[in-house]
């Protein structure tokens, strides 16, 4: 599904170049669950980023369903990410004055779908996830974990086949940090492709697949 | 694409979400507007005014001056022209014209007016009865001096408002005797209180026959004629044929002015027309204000909110969509702050026309229309540029910049 050949990231800092990313060569298949871990700085949220298509490798070839994604111009990629990709922040990113409901239907909102079918299924995401009973409280009114949750009923609300995670569990306790994994695990299970970006090496042995990253390379590609 | 009604909604839901920032862009728009309204509303009232106050002149009035008062090609004359005086011959002549329904000559002194102790210098004003119907004045009492041939005059005078309160305060006035200069007048008339017109106060003055005026002041020369014209379409024929006939008395010299009261309207119209658009160019300077101020909040407000852009574009906005959702949002907010300030110009509008009376105050359709078209114009157009500056932002950028 992904194929990632010689991607380089450089980012200029006064006058020297950062190398984020160096080289990366990276195959990722349909339905697969990867953690990336390694150190700050080493370039993991960086490989995410650019895996989500938020941000444009400096060079190198990124291959989304055999297409050249990277290649794409700024609306075209963001129909890519509005199709397939969904995405979890560490610090939520609810949009503060809508409802939970409104916030995990917005992507159908964004692409123009009429509000009975979107409401019809962020209800059936949120019930999936058991925040049904939240659906008309704001996001200060959730806790944590329930917001979370949230985000994760509005990735998946548009069907994607890729979900991205960046330390979901980053800002949560333990309790909610370990319902808010179940809930990507149980999306992975009907065969979405996880991938998820921690520090946490409890979590990051749960998948199945497991990338350790240092100074911009991957330096060990676990299998079990 | 995204759905307009959707759009607006969550413009609406994002400015209900930002009350202080949306209450402060309201006002300033408010205030822009109700300026275009209330201001353009004052000078189109002052132009009404002056309209009124040209109709209580009479109607169809025309003025015949001595003198040739206009600046013609050719040298100069030799010798200084004198013009000819007016006299009440030409004054009778000018009925020859079928366009002329009333003519009115006048002479105008000034001399002392008393009763029994009571002295009083005032204006003097020599005519026949004719006048009643040029300048339509109204008597309070009694009756107008009255025609028995111009070249007679007679012992009788109609005193104004305000004189008659000066020498006779509460007592009867008609009938009484009045000195003027050396001669007596027997009061026979008094007029009706009336506003001034055009700055010739009629409460304070004496009207007696024009023989008798010329007597008193030694004179056989008219100050003018006034000539009340048939209709308002026969004034240009009337015009003509009073030019026409007074050459002709005159052996072909053209020493006369005529003013047609028409003219001197459509110069008051045309400067108070331009006066209104020069007011409604200035209110239309803190619209653009508005519109800076629109600009600047909305700027403030992306910075505010990158995270909120970043997200959208994650979630696979577009640009255009989010151009859309900010330009849509600004426009909300001029429109609604375009509408408040409407209302607001049309209430102090109304509260204004409660104070002054005979003043009346009401914005014209294009002032009000206009400014709210403006409010909305300089919403978006000043919307605009923090608009694309919000749409071009780069998602990752947008998303990991911490509040």
């Amino acid at each position: 599904m992904i194929e990632l050949t010689n991607i380089n990231r450089n980012f200029e800092v006064g006058e020297e170049t950062v190398h984020a990313l160096r080289d990366i060569n990276l195959n990722i298949d349909a339905g697969e669950y990867i953690s990336i871990m390694g150190p700050s700085g080493s370039g993991k949220s960086t490989l995410l980023n650019i895996l989500g298509l938020l941000d444009q490798p400096s060079s190198g070839d990124y291959r989304f369903n055999s297409q050249a994604v990277n290649q794409l111009a700024d609306d075209e990629q963001a129909q890519v990410r509005r199709e397939h990709i969904g995405f979890v922040f560490q610090f939520f990113h609810l949009i503060p004055r809508l409802s939970a409901i409104d916030n995990v239907a917005l992507p159908l909102t964004l692409a123009g779908i009429v509000p009975e079918t979107r409401n019809q299924k962020a209800k059936a995401a949120m019930q999936a996830l058991g925040i049904a009973d939240r659906a008309t409280h704001r996001p200060d009114q959730l806790s944590g974990g329930q917001r979370q949750r949230v985000a994760i009923a509005r990735a998946m609300i548009t069907e994607p086949q890729l979900i991205l995670a960046d330390e979901p569990t980053g800002n949560l306790d333990r309790a909610s940090g370990h319902e808010v994994i179940e809930a990507l695990e149980g999306l992975n299970q009907k065969g979405i492709t996880l991938i998820i970006v921690t520090h946490d090496p409890a979590l990051g042995q749960r998948a199945c697949r497991r990338l350790n990253m240092d100074d911009g390379k991957i330096v060990s590609d676990l299998n079990s | 694409m995204m759905r307009l009604a959707d759009v607006f909604r969550y413009s609406l839901q994002s400015m209900l979400g930002h009350r202080g920032r949306t209450l402060l862009i309201l006002l300033a728009m408010a205030i822009g507007v109700a300026a275009v309204v209330v201001l353009t509303a004052l000078g189109e009232g002052a132009r009404l005014y002056v309209l009124k106050q040209f109709t209580t002149l009479g109607s169809h009035m025309i003025i015949v001056l001595p003198g040739r008062s206009e600046t013609s090609g050719g040298a100069p004359p030799l010798l200084g022209e004198i013009p000819r005086d007016l006299t009440i011959d030409d004054a009778l002549a000018l009925y020859q014209s079928h366009a002329v329904n009333n003519v009115a000559p006048v002479v105008i002194g000034s001399a002392p007016v008393s009763w029994q102790a009571r002295e009083r210098e005032v204006l003097v004003l020599g005519t026949t009865a004719e006048m009643e119907q040029v300048r339509q004045l109204t008597l309070a009492r009694g009756k107008f001096i009255s025609t028995n041939g111009p070249h007679r005059g007679a012992a009788v005078c109609v005193i104004g408002h305000t004189l008659r309160k000066e020498l006779f305060g509460n007592q009867q006035a008609l009938g009484q005797w009045l000195r003027i200069g050396e001669r007596r007048f027997r009061v026979i008339g008094e007029l009706a209180q009336q506003s001034h017109s055009l700055g010739t106060d009629i409460g304070d003055l004496v009207i007696i026959p024009v023989a008798s005026a010329q007597a008193l002041f030694n004179t056989e020369s008219l100050f003018r004629i006034l000539i009340q014209a048939k209709g308002r379409d026969s004034i240009a024929p009337a015009k003509q044929a009073v030019e026409e006939i007074i050459r002709k008395r005159h052996d072909g010299e053209n020493d006369i002015t005529v003013i047609t009261q028409d003219s001197i309207l459509a110069t008051f119209d045309r400067i108070f027309t331009a006066l209104t658009f020069a007011i409604a160019a200035i209110a239309a300077i803190s619209l653009a204000v508005a519109g800076i101020l629109i600009m600047n909040v909305m700027l403030i407000a992306i910075s505010q909110r990158t995270a909120e852009i970043g997200l959208l574009k994650a979630l696979g906005a577009s640009d255009t969509e989010i151009m859309l959702l900010f330009m849509s949002e600004a426009g909300l907010l001029s429109l609604c702050g375009g509408l408040a300030g409407l209302a607001l110009g049309v209430g102090s509008n109304l509260l204004l026309n409660q104070t002054f009376s005979d003043f009346s105050i009401i914005a014209p359709t294009w002032a009000s229309l206009g400014g709210l078209g403006l409010a909305l114009l300089t919403g978006i157009l000043f919307g605009y540029i923090p608009a694309r500056r919000a749409a071009h932002l780069k998602p990752v950028e947008a998303l990991t910049r911490r509040r």
